[in-house]
């Protein structure tokens, strides 16, 4: 593959409803602004949403994440435009009879219920019989592995169960569309991934519609057929995860998901390629590089653009490479140990640092290349790519 | 950690105690003792006093002058009985209506912006600030058969000639609500205002109508603001004299009034202290079922 331009997705699966113009989504946004007081919290959102999807939210804190589910589970009217669930305008539906759960951020446990009693209460308030309730119950304690807690109250668990408590409470009517605020948050590592796991496991199983708001990018790679990803109210990019790492459409969404090197280029050449451009630029020290753009964008000839370099499609190396473009010279200040990669921190000119990853096949005291070495960086010529200035 | 620590330490622990104890304990010893002693013609007047000067043998005399004599009395009596029956149930029944007039106060003031709740606070509080006697007493000029209320609703055409509600049980009632209305919607708000939004939201989200929510979250959560408002009215109001002595008529019998009429008209201080003792164990009675139900609450949790 010579271009960036092409979709990264041919590794997932087939799913991807968003591209085929006859499916209906499940939920719309259509043109969406809520405002407190003079406050915009979400600004003209249009987003479709289809069913079975495993939609993820991104977004720096106070972005307006939480607000766009409260507008979904009914808490919050909105100012201006409309949202519709199944075709059918839900703006005068109350949150009761919309076949939307909500997990809260703050979990919004029952105190004066117990485990049980909680993860029961939706099943109890569809008039379920006790016996069906106890089954279901049982079975989503199972799932969240709160089998010796089952009549404690909310005060006298962990944080971590109880935030197992609201997952559990909010899956157990089954709900066309799940909204979870930062589900995992509080769970370690290991049951984290486990639960991500049986999330998905059960989206595909009950066929429901997921939309998780989540700080752990990885998380959001992880379980997600979409990533949009939010500044102040707005969508930045909606895209597939590897569309998102790959193809970022901008330097906040590139900055925002992963670790990124922004280098500043002037541009001298372009060629299209399909729909997309190749850009051979130039550094500040004279070096030549090539980047590609994800479609075709307003970038001319003698423009400044960022060079936008993933640290781990860098390679350190203390031998000069061949040929004359796509690689730097420097010397190493810093090197983050993470144990199976280390991040090597390059400088190659006063104010500019470069971040370059490397796999650790040898062990630590093996390590060829140390602090104060020079090095050279050097990399494809299809692993940059160019970012509007 | 020697033994500085430890009396500081004491000191922490003790004070509350010791307050306790000389504003509590100790007064209510000396009502007991006088409930035990027998009506005399002298100054205090009753018997025995304990004597000092006489030593081992004067304190041996004074515990053997001592009987429980008027506590039979009391229940051979059947004004005392009588009193504490109908005191029972003025108090509770005053109870209840301040609770149901309290509630939708406290929800609205816990409803209310942020910005305006320490005003309405203040309101609730302000009537405080006028000597509790002078607000009984104008009730009076509301309720007698000429007052403001009668006149209003004669003008109004509701009725066609004056309600007799002055100096009848009704009055008192209306007293008893109107002045402990606070010590109800004060400990209410408190515990409706801590109730965090979310949980009604998230009643909501699993299937509760608004209605419904308040039912099995709202009120609930609100247990412990409304058995402490409940306390707060009930235990002033069954010894309550001012408002039956001040409102109510001479059908009107309230423990505290029997208790004034002995304490100031007989001037007999040893029944009037047996009628005071019977009344605090009486209120023991709901004191301990409360705290019964706390541990009761507990223990349901773990
Ligand atoms: N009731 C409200 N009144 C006024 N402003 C509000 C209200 N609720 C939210 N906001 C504001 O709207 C913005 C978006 O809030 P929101 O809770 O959606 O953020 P978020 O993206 O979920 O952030 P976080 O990641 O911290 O949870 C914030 O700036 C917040 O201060
Ligand atoms: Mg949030």
């Amino acid at each position: 593959m010579t271009t960036a331009a092409k979709s990264y997705d041919s590794v997932s699966s087939e799913f991807s409803p968003w591209t085929d113009s006859n499916a209906t989504p499940l939920i719309q946004f259509q043109n969406v602004t809520k405002r407190y007081g003079d406050f915009v919290a979400i600004d003209n959102l249009s987003l479709d949403i289809y069913e079975r999807e495993f939609f993820a939210l991104l977004g720096p804190s106070g972005c307006g994440k939480t607000t766009m589910m409260r507008l979904l589970a009914g808490f919050e009217g909105l100012t201006e435009g409309r949202i519709l669930l199944g075709g059918k305008d839900i703006s005068h539906i109350p949150p009761n009879q919309r076949p939307v759960n909500m997990m809260f951020q703050s979990y919004a446990l029952f105190p004066h219920m117990n485990v049980e009693q909680n993860i029961g209460f939706g099943l109890k308030q569809e008039g379920k019989s006790k016996a069906e309730i106890k089954d279901r119950v049982e079975e989503l304690i199972q799932l969240v592995q709160l089998q010796q807690f089952t009549k404690r109250k909310p005060e006298q668990l962990s944080g971590g169960q109880r935030q197992r408590v609201a997952l559990a409470r909010s899956l157990a009517k089954k709900p066309k569309l799940l909204l979870l605020d930062e589900p995992l948050g509080a769970l370690d590592k290991k049951l984290r991934e486990q639960t991500q796991f049986e999330l998905m496991n059960l989206q595909e199983q009950l066929g429901m519609t997921f939309m998780i708001v989540t700080h752990d990018q990885e998380e959001a790679m992880t379980v997600a057929s979409r990533i949009a990803v939010m500044s102040k109210g707005e969508l930045v990019q909606v895209d597939t995860p590897a569309q998102i790492y790959e193809a970022p459409k901008s330097r906040y969404v590139a900055d925002f998901i992963g670790n990124v090197n922004f280098i500043g280029a002037t541009v001298d050449s372009i060629a299209i390629n399909k729909d997309a451009q190749e850009i051979e630029a130039t550094l500040s020290n004279n070096t030549l590089v090539n980047a590609t753009t994800t479609e075709i964008t307003e970038i001319k000839q003698g423009d400044s653009i960022w060079l936008s370099l993933r640290p781990e499609k860098i390679a350190v190396d203390k031998a000069e490479p061949e040929g004359d473009r796509n690689k730097l010279k420097g010397t190493v200040i810093d090197i983050g140990y993470v144990g199976n990669v280390s991040t090597y921190h390059v400088q190659i000119a006063e104010d500019v640092i470069v971040k370059a990853q490397r796999v650790n096949r040898n062990r630590l005291r093996n390590r060829q290349i140390t602090w104060d070495d020079e090095v050279w960086l050097h990399w494809n010529e299809d692993a940059a790519l160019a970012l509007d200035k | 950690m020697g033994k500085k620590f430890s009396l500081g330490r004491l000191a922490f622990i003790g004070t509350p105690y010791f307050w306790l104890l000389i504003f509590f304990l100790f007064p209510f010893f000396i009502v007991f003792k006088i409930s035990l002693s027998d009506l005399a013609v002298a100054q205090p007047p009753y018997v025995p006093n304990f004597d000092f000067s006489e030593g081992w043998n004067g304190l041996l005399l004074f515990f053997s002058q001592l009987d429980i004599e008027n506590y039979t009395f009391l229940f051979e009596d059947s004004l005392y009985y009588k009193s504490y029956l109908s005191s029972l149930q003025i108090a509770l029944l005053s109870t209840l209506l301040t609770l149901l007039i309290g509630f939708p106060i406290a929800y609205a003031m816990s409803k209310a912006p942020k910005r305006f709740q320490a005003l309405l606070l203040m309101l609730i509080i302000l009537p405080f600030w006028t000597s509790f006697l002078i607000r009984v007493y104008a009730w009076i000029g509301i309720l007698k058969p000429e007052g403001f209320l009668n006149q209003a609703l004669l003008w109004l055409g509701i009725i066609d000639k004056p309600l007799i509600i002055l100096n009848t049980n009704i009055a008192v009632y209306i007293g008893i609500v109107y002045s402990y209305l606070p010590f109800m919607v004060l400990p209410l708000y408190a515990s409706l205002e801590r109730i965090d939004m979310s949980l009604i939201e998230a009643a909501r989200d699993l299937g509760c109508s608004a209605l419904k929510a308040f039912w099995v979250v709202t009120l609930p959560l609100a247990v412990p603001g409304i058995i402490a408002g409940c306390f707060l009215v009930f235990i002033p109001a069954i010894g309550e004299f001012v408002i039956p002595d001040v409102l109510g008529g001479s059908e009107t019998l309230m423990i505290g009034k029997t208790l004034w009429t002995e304490f100031f008209n007989n001037r007999d201080w040893p029944v009037a202290s047996a009628v005071a003792v019977i009344l605090l164990l009486l209120l023991l009675i709901p004191i301990l079922w409360f705290q019964k139900f706390q541990e009761k609450q507990m223990e349901a949790g773990t």
